[in-house]
């Protein structure tokens, strides 16, 4: 009775399905007055600029970042890069609930349009913060970001990152124009576990190198350095990255 | 047409010579493809699959106020899923909520709804998922707190909210009534969030779809009875389909959880079947729509609240949602009557200020215009002012929010 009905159901609907056609022409004709007034409803601008409004109460409109030293400046680094940190961050392999959250139900090929957006963006980078510690520590911090520690195996930031800190094409991003709490912030993240890339984790091997005192040096000086004269990034391959990284295949 | 059937055959030949197991006959692909449709339609992947884990190959951790249960594995592997289960097996599991065994499922599973779903359906679900990829991978053991952790409890459950038998069509309804009636009630499971949840994790059948607290993620599922809550009477139909399919509608959009069941389930179903549900779920409002708006009280204090949200609103809010709350349909929602805004719990409202929102990326809707957070920027008398204003201005008759309330939702978990 059950099973006869619903197969009645589906004659029915198949039957509609072969007129829809028609019907959908006819309803446009009888609708067409209700379409013209719809399209006078004001409409939010058809741009990336403002489908990611969402970003810009902590990242900026331009994606050059805000005065909440934990919110990073997005514009101008590598598309790759970017939009490797929204799919980490939408699966849960980055966590900051707010950003988990946002990100939950969006699709890659929209993240990738964002990524590529922020990517293409050149807003002004704000002048760097007065350094907070000794000039031991920047002098540290600046020996540990071009030479790295050899002793200890630490490779340098600006093997991968380049020896302006631009970042590198695809997925390498640029150290400039952060904070130094963000910087820190991220290198804990990596020791810890809350932030991890594709494997294998080049940071998160480097980060575990590092001692307490080395994350604040190196982050007390990238977070000193001037804005870049050059805003492009190193050509990929151009830079010879000592580790393998997952996110940055070669 | 002819040319083109000639056209494909050598194609078509080509592709049974390589598979080289004996191809499924067109009539099992046709089942296996309606069980895929099917299994969307349940939303099957929500659960059954975690975090860029392998396609139903379950290990999701499903926190729940008895605790933690992880779910389980569904692909054809003999060992560690159901590749040894019958259809008969399976139906009994989505029937009646009993393993191959007889052991008792937790209802987590949402079998007191899919009891509904009939046998032939049943069947295609089953042939899909023998169809999928298997993976090899045990299922975690469940992490319960005492006294949960003892299955027979789950008898006294059954005993009071579960109604086993497949879903009866009414005849003095349309078949378009019927089928959206079966798909919400059934495979769609609407009921196990927009019913609310006792102490005993049950629901109760006279109080179906008049909305509840979602425990554990502090989202309140809108009553799709009450017309003054999500009831859709006032709704066309298109309005409602589009809010289904898409996410977005020109009288709002969804988030947060109902999010996720319109990005993984809903926006795959067909025009046929969105529409039936949507004639359904209309049909479920009862009552009048709301009443004119009451009287704003006039103490002090509140009218402190209201131009306090006011002067937040017209710098914050109205850039997108306009000075009286109109929006930009569909991508910037409406406020002013826009009835998710005005309910009797304010937590949505207070929650979307707090942690702004993306709706789901659909083939609809494929780049959705997202809502800011402002949880870093506000503080809790702050959120407390502008919900207050947003649902009591324009025509809205919600209650006034406190800075406590606003404070309480800071701890929800995002996800």
């Amino acid at each position: 009775m059950c099973e006869s009905s619903i197969s009645w159901l589906r004659w029915g609907l198949t039957v509609t399905h072969r007129f829809l056609p028609i019907l959908s022409l006819l309803a446009s004709i009888v609708l067409s007055p209700g379409v013209a007034q719809a399209q006078t409803t004001p409409q939010p601008p058809d741009t990336m600029a403002a489908r990611v409004l969402a970003c810009a109460s902590c990242h900026g409109a331009e994606g050059e970042g805000t005065s909440d030293v934990y919110f990073p400046r997005l514009a101008g680094k590598p598309a790759g890069y970017l939009y490797n940190q929204l799919v980490a961050f939408r699966e849960g392999r980055r966590k900051y609930p707010p950003m988990n959250y946002l990100l939950d139900f969006l699709p890659d090929p929209y993240l990738k349009q964002m990524a590529e957006h922020f990517a293409s963006l050149r807003p002004p980078f704000p002048p760097p913060a007065p350094p907070t510690v000794s000039k031991e520590i920047l002098a540290r911090g600046e020996s540990l970001a071009v030479n790295g520690d050899p002793q200890r195996g630490v490779p340098p930031c600006a093997s991968c990152h380049g020896s302006t800190f631009g970042g590198m094409e695809p997925a390498i991003p640029g150290l400039l124009g952060l904070r130094a709490a963000y910087i820190s912030a991220q290198l804990g993240g990596w020791r810890y576990g809350t932030r991890t890339a594709a494997a294998p984790d080049c940071m998160q091997i480097v980060a575990g190198l590092l001692s307490e005192d080395d994350v604040k040096a190196v982050a007390a000086y990238l977070s000193s350095r001037p804005a870049p004269t050059d805003p492009s990034f190193a050509k990929h391959g151009s830079l010879p990255m000592p580790l393998a990284c997952g996110s940055q295949p070669n | 047409m002819p040319r083109t059937l000639k056209a494909l055959l050598p194609a078509f030949l080509a592709s049974l010579l390589l598979a080289g197991a004996p191809p499924a006959s067109a009539q099992d692909a046709a089942l296996i493809a309606k069980g895929e449709y099917l299994a969307r339609a349940g939303d099957c992947i929500a659960c059954h699959t975690a975090r860029e884990g392998k396609t139903f190959a379950g290990g999701l951790p499903m926190k729940t106020p008895f605790g933690t249960l992880y779910t389980s594995n569904i692909t054809p592997d003999p060992q560690t899923g159901i590749g040894t289960w019958t259809s008969d097996q399976f139906f009994q599991m989505m029937h009646n909520g009993r393993f191959p065994d007889g052991g008792l499922v937790y209802p987590a599973m949402p079998f007191a709804s899919y009891t509904k779903v009939t046998r032939e359906d049943s069947d295609a679900i089953y042939a899909y998922l023998r169809s999928v990829p298997p993976v090899k991978q045990r299922n975690r053991e469940h992490d319960l707190k005492f006294p949960f952790n003892n299955r027979s409890l789950i008898l006294g459950w059954r005993t009071l909210f579960f109604k086993e038998g497949v879903y009866k069509p009414d005849p003095t309804k349309s078949a378009d009534w019927n089928r959206g009636a079966y798909l919400v009630e059934g495979l769609g499971h609407c009921g196990m969030c927009h019913t609310a949840i006792n102490a005993l994790g049950g629901s109760s059948e006279s109080q179906a779809f008049e909305g509840g607290l979602i425990p554990m993620q502090n989202w309140y599922a809108p009553s799709l009875t009450s017309n003054k809550e999500a009831g859709l009477g006032d709704w066309t139909i298109e309005e409602i389909s589009d809010y289904l399919r898409k996410g977005v509608s020109v009288r709002g959009a969804v988030y947060g959880p109902m999010a996720e069941v319109v990005y993984n389930s809903l926006q795959y179903l067909n025009d046929d079947d969105t529409r039936a549900m949507a004639v359904y779920l209309k049909s479920l409002a009862q009552g009048t729509s709301p009443d004119k708006p009451a009287a704003p009280l006039p103490s002090a204090e509140n009218s402190l609240l209201m131009s306090l949200g006011k002067q937040i609103y017209d710098r914050e809010c109205a850039s997108c949602h306009g000075a009286e709350g109109l929006g930009m349909p569909p991508h910037y929602p409406p406020l002013a009557g826009n009835q998710s805004i005005q309910m009797a719990s304010a937590v949505n409202a207070i929650r979307m200020v707090l942690n702004g929102g993306y709706p789901p990326g659909t083939a609809g809707n494929p780049m959705p215009y997202g809502m800011p957070p402002f949880a870093h920027r506000m503080s809790d008398d702050e959120v407390a002012a502008v919900v207050t204003y947003i649902r009591t201005s324009w025509g809205n008759r919600g209650a006034a929010v406190s800075a406590r309330q606003a404070n309480e939702l800071r701890a929800a978990t995002l996800n």
